[in-house]
């Protein structure tokens, strides 16, 4: 796994792409919630459409659609899988 | 208890510091194992196919579509709701006008007391029947497409396209999936409330469903807006405008709902909105004729039974209200007397102030309380079509204003009391219970008045 | 005759409710959006004369709540001890299906599992082996598709099975990494030592591990509660069975 320096955040992925999530970096409940939605370490996450608003962002998740605001997305690093 | 004491010391065994790392490996190692079993056991044969629901989601969610589409399918529910429901209510209140000349004659036939037939027959009888042509034909049209939207998945879109403004007044995204279910029955969107994981997000919401019209509700809306807003138009631009206008109030209810949360989050409930996740499931095309054929079933019997259980008591006090007489004025006159100053303030009267108190119980019966009331003063007209309804209140010193008021009001006006039961069980609080009580009143109050007087400064009544 | 409780669990709109429908001909609400139910309902459903009694629950992405639909759930699943958990899968998003179920076959033995939506994934192009799944978790797997009222003979035919004890199931149990382990067999014995065996201990060892708090409240509280109505009642279901190691 990677040194964190070199890891992105999910909010900076573009439309299209995939994420590999390496850390959650979130405490708490919404940690929680967010790993039992298939935001966990390992797990790849494809980015999919912005709200009409910018913001929430729509992504595939363990074969499910889910959206996350920025101030959720930030909090989840890992690296861009190029394809 | 000893065991409960060995459980507390076991429940500290992971250090606080060491949780959120432990949590994170124990849900990686169940997802990797999901991930094996799947690629065991399913083929995936078409990926196109498999992500249609995307391609769906481009247009319904898209920068340019999203709203516009939003609007358009509320305004088209609106405009088939009115459409469909004008010709069965008619047709529905003049069955029960014909049904209720045969029950007179009947009552005469045998001699009953006047007071009996008052009673059963302009109480219990008109009340009920008035709720029935009243609400059942839109709701029996509205739930239906309703549910139908609902089905194909189309709510958590809604959600997802409005975030951005619940997320700018400090409110939950889900916030607009309860207010939804608002639309059906604010008892029951309470409840619903549930799905909104931080206690200060849901307390937003649930203090603010009573912004969104409820099935109780917005028949009156639809009544008084075809009656009274879309004079002058006819055939399909009639039901144009009138769709236009309650639309309006339904946009109007978002409004005030996005403001209130938003000034509660600066004081009362404040804070920064928790975390959000909001599921989109794929969409699903709905079973047309069985979806429909049950929402309707299910409203159709829902209304009938409201009518029997609400509707017919209150019709029966009502009547009782307006036959007694203390001095040569009956109670319910006394009531409307003394509401009536304050009612001419807000642009409306004193007897619809006393339908909205007496209606408290359930909003439904709140139009025909009023009309009992204003027939209990002068000749007994029959009701039995809609312009005859219109003309009870064109006789009662109806303005456009009092319509657009009492909209108004209705729209903003303190929670029915099945609601405000549900609000104090999931809050376990009298004070929030209050404060849900208290916010709708003072900004129903205020809005209408502060209406009153500029319409009536304008002069344009 | 004995009157058996079935309880529906799964993800939020897998269908469980649309499912008690089916079964019970009563009319619940549904809707496709995750989080339509929140409180329990239950219903009665006779099958080959046996009657069985279904409660829907509100759907949950995990046995970990967040919410408080969740918790309705969750509470229901691990302290009301139905008879078989009937887990309803969505066949088109299997990944976060299996997440929960996974979580609750490590906490009892009387699960069925059903793959909803069927007619969904068929659509979609996806083929999914029943056989497969079934084999590698230990416990029946049941294609269906419950709006159009498809595969619910065998459905009905392996839960009567299940509450007869005929089908005697051996769901797989999760292994973690070896640390996580290590923790959870010693948490695993003190907590049988002290709750006995009607209490699924490895699972338990488990929320304790990871700090659920609201769980182990909820366990106090139950306890507390049978202190004073005496006695911890039907045990001769799930909860009691489940568990690694131990046996008392
Ligand atoms: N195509 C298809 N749709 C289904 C099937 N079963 C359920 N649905 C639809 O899936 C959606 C969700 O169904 P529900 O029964 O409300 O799901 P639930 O699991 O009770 O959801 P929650 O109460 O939110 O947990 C509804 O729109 C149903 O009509 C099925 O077998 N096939
Ligand atoms: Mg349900």
């Amino acid at each position: 796994m990677k040194d964190q320096s070199d890891m992105t955040t999910l909010y900076l992925a573009q439309s299209g792409q995939k994420f590999l999530i390496q850390k959650v970096k979130i405490k708490g409940d919404l940690k929680r919630r967010l790993l039992d939605l298939g935001f966990v370490p390992g797990s790849v996450v494809e980015v999919l459409k912005a709200s009409p608003l910018g913001d929430p962002v729509s992504y595939r998740v363990a074969g499910t659609v889910i959206a996350l605001r920025k101030e959720e997305s930030q909090l989840l690093f890992g690296e861009v899988i190029q394809r | 208890m000893d065991q409960q004491q060995r459980l507390d010391a076991l429940a500290a065994v992971t250090p606080a510091e060491e949780l959120d790392h432990i949590r994170e490996s124990i849900v990686s190692n169940l997802f990797q194992k999901s991930r094996e079993l799947c690629s065991k056991s399913v083929v995936i044969q078409d990926k196109n196919q498999l992500y249609k629901s995307e391609k769906l989601d481009r247009i319904f969610t898209s920068k340019v579509w999203g709203f516009p589409i939003m609007l358009g399918l509320l305004g088209v529910v609106f405009y088939l709701t009115i459409a469909g429901a004008n010709v069965p209510s008619s047709m529905l209140a003049n069955f029960f006008g014909w049904v209720e000349g045969y029950i007179t004659l009947a009552f005469t036939a045998m001699n009953a007391p006047e007071w009996l037939h008052g009673l059963l027959v302009l109480g219990l009888y008109r009340g009920t029947s008035w709720v029935v042509s009243v609400m059942l034909p839109p709701m029996a049209i509205f739930f239906p497409v309703f549910a139908l939207l609902e089905n194909y998945g189309y709510l958590p879109r809604v959600a997802f396209n409005l975030d951005r403004l619940f997320k700018k007044s400090g409110a939950h995204g889900k916030q607009s999936l309860t207010m939804a279910m608002g639309f059906g029955c604010n008892a029951a969107a309470i409840m619903s409330t549930r799905i909104i994981e931080s206690p200060r997000e849901r307390m937003l919401a649930i203090l603010t469903n009573n912004f969104v019209p409820c099935n109780g509700r917005w028949p009156t809306l639809i009544l008084l807006a075809s009656l009274f807003m879309a004079v002058g138009f006819t055939g399909g631009m009639h039901t144009l405008v009138t769709a236009f206008v309650v639309m309006g109030m339904v946009l109007f209810g978002v409004i005030i709902t996005l403001l209130v949360s938003w000034m509660l989050s600066k004081t009362a409930l404040k804070g920064t909105p928790s975390h959000y996740t909001l599921e989109l499931p794929p969409y699903r095309k709905p079973k047309m004729l069985n979806t429909i054929l049950r929402a309707s079933l299910d409203k159709t019997i829902y209304v009938l039974r409201r009518a029997v259980k609400v509707a017919a008591p209150a019709g029966v006090l009502t009547w009782v209200l307006a036959n007694i007489y203390i001095g040569d004025t009956s109670i319910l006159l006394h009531f409307v007397q003394f509401l009536d100053p304050f009612g001419q303030l807000l642009g409306m009267d004193g007897f619809i102030l006393m339908a909205f108190i007496i209606g408290m119980p359930a909003n439904e019966i709140v139009l025909p309380i009023l009309l009992m009331g204003y027939l209990s003063t002068g000749a007994l007209t029959e009701v039995e079509d809609m312009a005859a309804l219109k003309q009870i209140f064109l006789d009662n010193g109806w303005t456009w204003l009092t319509a657009l008021n009492m909209m108004l009001f209705s729209l903003l006006h303190f929670p029915c009391g099945t609601t405000l039961v549900n609000i104090f069980k999931e809050t376990k609080s009298w004070k929030w219970t209050f404060v849900a009580f208290a916010i709708p009143t003072v900004i129903a109050i205020g809005v209408t008045f502060a209406v009153a007087q500029v319409i009536r400064g304008f002069g344009w009544v | 005759m004995k009157e058996y409780t079935i309880a529906l669990a799964g993800n939020p709109n897998t269908g469980k409710s649309t499912l008690f429908n089916a079964l019970t001909g009563l009319k619940q609400h549904t809707g496709n959006w995750a989080g339509k139910t929140v409180t329990l309902a239950s219903g009665y459903y006779r099958y080959k004369n046996i009657p069985l009694k279904i409660v829907d629950l509100p759907g949950t992405y995990s046995l970990f709540s967040n919410s408080e639909d969740e918790e309705v759930a969750r509470d229901y699943i691990v302290f009301e001890k139905p008879d078989v958990t009937l887990l309803v899968l969505d066949a088109t998003s299997l990944e976060r299906s299996l997440n929960l179920a996974l979580q609750v076959l490590e906490m009892t033995d009387q699960v069925l599992i059903c793959l909803n939506l069927m007619d969904e994934a068929k659509k979609k192009g996806l083929k999914i082996n029943a056989k497969q799944l079934s084999k590698n978790l230990g416990v029946p797997v049941i294609p269906i598709s419950a709006r159009n009222r498809e595969g619910l003979d065998v459905l009905s035919d392996t839960l009567l099975k299940m509450c007869s004890g005929t089908i005697k199931t051996k769901p797989y149990k999760m292994k973690y990494r070896e640390e996580i382990e290590a923790k959870i067999i010693k948490l695993e014995k003190e907590l049988s030592e002290i709750l006995g065996p009607d209490y699924p201990a490895r699972w338990l060892a488990i929320r304790f591990l990871d700090g659920d708090s609201k769980l182990i409240a909820a366990l106090k509280n139950k306890l507390a509660s049978n202190g004073e109505g005496g006695g911890v009642h039907g045990s001769t279901t799930a909860l009691g069975r489940s568990g690694g190691g131990h046996s008392c």
